[in-house]
């Protein structure tokens, strides 16, 4: 059965990807005891996972060796279900970890925005960030014929990733618009680093074309998926694939910090210049707080680590972290979801529970479209559909609940509500 | 190069790398069906991070772990579509 760790230290970080690192390195240099939880086998997050570091570009050796040295200490593949005032409830294995932390910092990345069409339920039709996930992870993509269509900034790495990785990409399309994307091109005249980056990557698939204004609207197959079919200005032509990455965007993983009772306002965690939630003792910094990028999260993630830590925050690194801010907001006006146009009735939305897009009226809330058909009552609650509903119906996201996480051992642990009396 | 080790998948024997994941191993092996939906579809790995729920397999008799999270070890049983 369960067995139970109790922790005691100054700083809990949830999350180990770069705003989690940085927190975590800030925190710990200056003397305070810092633990990460994340539920990943390596920390680094999804941008920085990795099999083996020398992999790794050396922005992301050098902050996780400087984690190393920090003394910091992580643990991984641990899943956190629940976090009231200063504790967090998480799961390990067969474990059951408690950790005790007055200061808290909520680091918990994004996920992507997954909109349905037809046959995206099929076998092999993951994410654009998802497929780059699993081949970090280890899939080959040797010789496949890979589809991806994505939105924004994540596109063109993913792109130059499976290319080096030895995929056949037969469409890179992006369903934002050529003028809004030139728009945002001449805006980047101040930022000519990211430019040349984006020709550096953009030249590792150079013998595919880069579909802007293109999406897809349907995959089909036998038992996993065998081609896709995309549309463009009015064209719709199909394309025979082994993988298709097919996403929408990012979304902030907020539900942590909803659980947590802080103020969450248009899908982003509310923070102040300190990365200081609205609750007491509790920090954010990275996606949470707004989709930004690694340096973003890089920034916010020293900012939070080192006013949780009781240490001053020096100005340059707010002034940076505010320069990012503004970036930000620009990738998100030239990339940011038009309007969604709905599926065919019969495509399944929520795929825990298989409901179809016929089973909701747009009428309803999301809390409605939960108890009519179970959408968003699956394992993944919510977090792939709730998404999804939202930018097809506009439902706000339903309340958040304890164990966030439904694991083996979360049903047979209390949450920390109900444990009180036992604590 | 990374040591390769021994993982039994539905019963068959699979030589895997260690390190990747247990998603990565079945992909790799052209295993793509993870498990099957409510209504009895198919599934495999979509987001790659623990988010979705839907490469979760049994891995050494524990019902639901998530296929994307769990790395690869000697003489792991991993059972899909359960």
């Amino acid at each position: 059965m369960s067995r139970l760790r109790d922790v005691s230290v100054d700083v809990a970080v949830i999350g180990g990807g770069p705003a989690g690192i940085a927190a975590a390195t800030r925190g710990s240099e200056a003397g305070k005891r810092v633990l990460v939880l994340d539920e990943a086998p390596h920390l680094g997050g999804q941008i920085w996972r990795h099999l083996s570091r020398e992999s790794l570009p050396a922005k992301a050796r050098t902050w996780l060796e400087r984690f190393d040295r920090s003394g910091a200490e992580g643990l991984t593949e641990t899943s956190v279900v629940d976090l009231q005032d200063s504790r967090v409830l998480a799961v390990r294995w067969n474990e059951e970890v408690r950790v005790r932390a007055p200061h808290v910092i909520i680091a918990t990345g994004a996920r992507e925005l997954l909109l349905p069409f037809p046959g995206w339920t099929l076998p092999n039709v993951m994410g654009v960030g998802g497929l780059q996930a699993l081949v970090k992870s280890g899939a080959s993509v040797v010789g496949k014929r890979v589809a991806l269509a994505g939105a924004g900034p994540l596109v063109l790495p993913v792109a130059a990733a499976l290319a080096r990785a030895g995929a056949r990409l037969v469409v890179v399309a992006d369903r934002t618009s050529a003028s809004r994307v030139l728009r945002f091109a001449a805006s980047l005249a101040g930022r000519p680093g990211e430019l040349w980056e984006g020709v550096r990557y953009r030249a590792q698939f150079a013998g595919t074309r880069y579909r802007w204004g293109t999406r897809v609207i349907s995959a089909a197959g036998e038992s996993r998926v065998q081609e896709a079919t995309f549309t463009a200005g009015g064209r719709t032509w199909t394309e025979p694939v082994d993988l298709l990455g097919a996403a929408a965007g990012l979304v902030p993983n907020t539900e942590l910090a909803r659980l947590a009772g802080c103020e969450v306002r248009g899908g982003v965690v509310m923070v102040d210049a300190l990365q200081q939630s609205s609750r007491a003792g509790v920090w954010c910094a990275g996606e949470p707080a707004g989709v930004g990028g690694v340096d973003l999260a890089l920034l916010e993630g020293e900012i939070a680590g080192l006013d949780a830590a009781g240490q001053p925050v020096p100005q340059s690194l707010q002034k940076a972290r505010d320069a990012g801010r503004a970036h930000a907001r620009r990738l998100d006006l030239a990339f940011g979801l038009d309007a969604v146009e709905l599926p065919p009735p019969e495509t399944i939305v929520c795929r825990c529970e298989d409901v179809p897009c016929s089973a909701f009226d747009k009428s309803w809330t999301m809390r409605q479209a939960k108890l009519y058909t179970r959408a968003g009552m699956g394992p993944c609650q919510g977090r792939v559909c709730g998404a999804a509903l939202h930018a097809m119906f506009g439902w706000a996201p339903d309340s958040v609940r304890a164990p966030l996480v439904p694991t083996p051992v979360a049903s047979l642990i209390s949450t920390l509500e109900s444990s009180d009396a036992t604590t | 190069m990374a040591r390769i080790l021994s993982i039994l998948v539905d019963g068959r024997l699979l030589e895997v790398s260690e390190g990747i994941t247990v998603a990565a191993a079945l992909l790799n092996a052209g295993e793509d069906a993870f498990r099957d939906s409510v209504s009895g579809r198919p599934r495999g790995p979509v987001c790659g991070m623990g988010i979705c729920f839907e490469c979760r397999v049994t891995i050494d008799g524990v019902r639901g772990r998530r296929a994307c999270l769990e790395r690869v070890s000697p003489g792991m049983r991993v059972i899909t579509r359960e």
